[in-house]
């Protein structure tokens, strides 16, 4: 069932958590700030969660998201959980490459892709 | 015979990052795409205007209301230069540690001037360190 959110919609497919953006843009630092928590409150009564964000209807991404990204990966792992990324749009991918959290983040081409790396 | 656009200018004081931002890219926007450039080309300067803006504000102005930032554009058939200009004392842009070294990976924040250079053709701060001046040259242009 989705559960009601300003910027994320949230749904549980099996043993998945599959997290997909309602917005276009991620740039402003309140909406940031406000995914973070958003996306805090999807594992915290999870344990050993499978998560999985979908990007596929991102298409600008400021700097200042990539923070609540990590500070998420960071509490999904403090839970002994895993984190996947997946459907990024070319151009949203780049930030990731030329920032190098590639070597931080799994991401994923598909969503099918990211729940199989989880086996 | 090709007609061509005289340059777009624009020098504008901007005090709340938000309002700012979406007017500054609005006329950005469109000023770039009447004077043909293309897609990816829109999306490095929107970013770097969104990350040399969000900059000026958060750490050159320290968020005070009552400081401005100052952002200049020119941009012809050929090239786009914008200049973004704090309140602030400065800083040095070599004091940045990079983001991408594996002891700062995992640092979340202190990557939009490493965007910007990977975007932008030119990047340059000013002394002290309040003006950014940034160009895009379209991959045609000689």
């Amino acid at each position: 069932m989705a559960a009601p959110s300003s910027h994320i919609s949230v749904r549980k497919i099996d043993a998945v958590t599959r997290i997909d953006f309602t917005d276009r843009n991620i740039l402003d630092e309140l909406n940031i700030h406000q995914i973070g928590e958003e996306l805090l409150k999807c594992v915290e009564s999870e344990f050993r969660p499978k998560v999985v964000v979908v990007f596929g209807n991102v298409e600008h991404m400021s700097s200042a998201a990539y923070g609540t990204f990590m500070k998420f990966n960071e509490r999904v792992k403090s839970r002994d959980g895993q984190m996947r990324l997946c459907e990024m749009r070319p151009r949203v991918h780049e930030g990731f490459v030329i920032t190098k959290l590639t070597r931080l983040f799994s991401i994923h081409d598909t969503y099918d892709a990211a729940v199989e790396s989880f086996k | 015979m090709a007609t061509h656009l005289p340059a777009f200018r624009c020098d504008q004081s901007l005090r709340e990052l938000r309002t700012g931002l979406e007017s500054v890219q609005d006329a950005v926007a469109a000023a770039l795409a009447a004077r043909g450039y293309d897609e990816g080309a829109m999306f490095a300067i929107r970013l770097a205007i969104e990350e040399s803006l969000v900059n000026a504000f958060r750490h050159g102005n320290r968020g005070d209301p009552n400081k401005s930032v100052f952002f200049r554009a020119d941009i012809d058939e050929i090239r786009a230069v914008f200049e973004v200009q704090d309140q602030g004392p400065g800083f040095d842009p070599r004091a940045i540690p990079d983001p991408t070294e594996d002891e700062n990976l995992e640092i979340p924040s202190g990557r939009g001037v490493m965007l910007i250079k990977a975007y932008m053709t030119e990047v340059e701060f000013v002394k002290p360190g309040n003006v950014l001046r940034m160009r895009y040259a379209k991959p045609s242009a000689p």
